[in-house]
């Protein structure tokens, strides 16, 4: 017999700290595939978040830089533009990029930054304990919304995956799940099409994975996947929302230039 | 043909595996694993045809599957 | 090199980052702190290198860490309110040990303030502007000239000390032309930047750049390790500008631009017989507190003189002899608010 299913060699060989069910893990495997199947692991610098997925350099075999909250997308900005030759991938929650982290997310989508983000929405902040998220679904109820998202008080849950496919900056923007094997199969080759809009300098790519918490929604995994399959996928449809290479082919910058410039001065500062 | 390894001591029972098997091959025991969590283990195990769709939903690559080519 | 040109300190701020190897500026607009990326978006894209106008103060710091997590030399500049924003950056990079250059050409506040002279965030800037009890080397120009110099060595300290580095200054020295000789970048022996992330080559070691120490005892000993490396900038670091203070009777001391109206005012009153000398401390942090104390052991008399309500005199009155007196003046900066120095005078002579 020969082994058919193997963990991808980016993914380090440990056990993760995820609780039971947690779909971190799962993501986190999706996107290590894609990493052995372009080759970009000795290249790749990942943008740790804060959230359950700070641990990212734990789980991950590559470098990793670790953003404050929300910030995620603003590092990956200066990473990728120090060295645009590397591979940059961020990934963040939904409160670090959906709450706090709106103005990095949208400015460096819209600027067609050549990074990959992985957005995962569990409507919840695992993390602190169940608090309600932006993605938090009218009704459900949390840890600061004992009474249920309320849409005239809290407003309704963000669609980044849609929201971004306005900017122009970006080239590919999808929403996946992993709660079927079939989905699963579906998020393998849309996490792989946003790696290749990077690995071919098209542009900014966005992956929002569904992902479940069961330890904050107070459920068990099999319900908590349940859900994904029922109210979560109703709210927020899987799928492409764009796919345009909207950036053109550049050729890599030259390297940079560390050494002292020749000293050069515009004309306005005249000489004395 | 195939046949699957669950590695107990990375189980955290969630019980996953257990839904994606069409011919449910996997439960959850009552026995305790070392992380305090009641592991997956496979029953009927002839029956396995190496699908590793159980392994593709297992959040912790707890399962390695192989199969006859 | 004898070439002098005359411009102004935001401009010799950009022209030094540029002699320094600095090839990526990450910014946001704000007066009077603008010629700093108006000079640099124009400048750096002929270097190759990379300008970004950020979404705001936090996305430009936020860069700035991820440049520099990969070893090149980055800046940002900003100006009171918006240096209030880049605390977290800062924070963050102090406590992950990245190096990179800030410069804060100060405005009066609190709030949106004004955009006058201040020296009210000597606070801010010296005693860690963000959370957690960390330091960042402060430099205080007074000149153009030293604008020019100082960001030159802001680069230097940053790469050595893996620490961010601020250039405080204000729109006197900022926004003020004067001659600068630019002088070349000097030869400098470097650490290498064995720590930073360019993606795992197999057969290396995985590279993390991160503030966030859970294990037991980790983060004690990261904070043991910062503060060791502040030991070492109080020992090693130092740098003050002393004028006239062998015989002094009273000793001024001021910092940035009001240090330029105190030495007026003590010129004038050596004019008028009076030995008066300045201390005029170039590094704010580490506080030259040695050279407190060695003029404090002839002269017993210490005027210090803030755009500010008191803020430098804290660490003056920790830093003299015990036998010394220091004294107080400062008006809280805002427009007209800026000494002259026949002001200055009056206040040296109450006090001689």
């Amino acid at each position: 017999m020969q082994q058919v299913f193997q963990r991808p060699v980016s993914l380090k060989d440990v056990p993760t700290h995820f609780c039971p069910g947690c779909q971190h893990g799962t993501i986190h495997r999706l996107v290590a595939e894609a990493m052995d199947e372009f080759g970009v692991r000795e290249r790749t610098i990942g943008v740790a978040s804060v959230g359950c997925s700070v641990f990212l350099y734990g789980y991950f075999d590559v470098d990793v830089v670790e953003a404050p909250h929300g910030r995620a997308p603003a590092v990956a900005t200066g990473v990728k533009r120090a060295r645009p030759d590397s591979f940059v991938f961020t990934y963040q929650g939904d409160g670090d990029l959906a709450a706090i982290g709106t103005a990095e997310i949208i400015h460096a989508a819209n600027r067609g930054e050549d990074i990959t983000v992985i957005f995962v929405n569990n409507t919840t902040y695992g993390m602190t304990g169940g608090q309600m998220a932006p993605t938090t679904m009218v009704g459900q109820k949390t840890s600061t919304s004992p009474y249920g998202r309320d849409h005239a008080k809290d407003g309704s849950p963000i669609r980044m995956a849609e929201l971004l496919a306005q900017l122009g900056g970006v080239a590919f923007s999808a929403r996946v799940a992993v709660n079927t094997p079939k989905n699963l199969m579906d998020a393998r080759k849309q996490i792989k099409k946003a790696f290749r809009y990077q690995v071919e300098g098209k542009g900014f790519s966005f992956i929002e994975a569904l992902s479940t918490c069961p330890t904050a929604w107070g459920v068990t995994p099999i319900q908590a996947n349940e859900r994904i399959g029922g109210e979560m996928i109703d709210y927020f449809p899987l799928g492409q929302f764009k796919d345009t290479a909207q950036w053109k082919p550049q050729p890599p910058p030259p390297a940079p230039v560390e050494q002292p410039g020749a000293l050069s001065f515009p004309e306005f500062m005249n000489e004395i | 043909m195939g046949r699957i390894e669950i590695d107990e001591t990375r189980c955290k029972g969630c019980g996953l595996c257990t839904t994606a098997c069409h011919l449910k091959l996997i439960s959850l025991t009552r026995e305790i694993n070392v992380l305090g969590f009641t592991p997956a283990v496979t029953t009927n195990r002839e029956r396995c045809t190496g699908c590793a769709l159980c392994a593709q939903l297992c959040p912790d690559l707890a399962i390695t599957v192989f199969k006859d080519k | 090199m004898s070439q002098r040109l005359f411009v102004k300190g935001n401009e010799a701020v950009a022209m030094a980052a540029i002699e320094a190897g600095c090839r990526y500026y990450f910014g946001y607009p704000i007066t009077p702190q603008s010629d700093i990326p108006e000079y640099l978006s124009r400048e750096l894209p002929k270097l190759n290198g990379e300008f970004i106008q950020a979404e705001s103060e936090v996305g430009a710091i936020n860069m700035l860490l991820g440049a520099s997590a990969t070893g090149v030399r980055a800046m940002t500049s900003s100006s009171s309110p918006g240096i209030s924003l880049k605390q977290e950056g800062i924070s963050y990079m102090a406590g992950s040990e990245l190096p990179g250059v800030i410069v804060n050409i100060s405005r009066s506040g609190p709030g949106l303030g004004g955009i006058d002279a201040s020296q009210a965030d000597y606070w801010q800037s010296v005693k860690g502007g963000g959370h957690g009890g960390y330091h960042i080397i402060v430099l205080a120009p007074a000149s153009v000239q030293e604008m020019y110099d100082l960001t030159m060595l802001a680069f230097d300290l940053a790469d050595i000390y893996r620490t961010p580095v601020m250039v405080l200054a204000d729109s006197v020295v900022g926004q003020m032309k004067e001659a600068l000789v630019p002088n070349p970048r000097p030869e400098t022996t470097l650490p290498e930047k064995d720590w930073v992330v360019r993606g795992r080559k197999e057969g290396t070691e995985q590279k993390i750049v991160k503030s966030l120490f859970l294990g037991d005892g980790e983060l004690e000993a990261h904070n043991w390790k910062l503060h060791g490396k502040y030991d070492v900038m109080r020992e090693k670091e130092c740098r003050q500008e002393l004028f006239m203070t062998e015989d002094a009777q009273l000793i001024v001391t001021a910092f940035g631009s009001v240090a330029r109206i105190a030495k007026t005012a003590i010129l004038t009153a050596r004019e008028a017989g009076m030995k008066v000398g300045l201390l005029r401390p170039i590094t704010l942090f580490p506080f030259p507190t040695q050279a407190y104390r060695d003029v404090t052991g002839q002269c017993k008399k210490i005027l210090d003189i803030e755009l500010n309500n008191g803020q430098m005199v804290e660490d003056v009155r920790l830093s003299v002899a015990r036998d010394a007196e220091v004294h107080f003046y400062g008006r809280p900066p805002g427009a007209g608010s800026l000494p002259v120095p026949e002001e200055l005078f009056e206040q040296i002579k109450k006090y001689y």
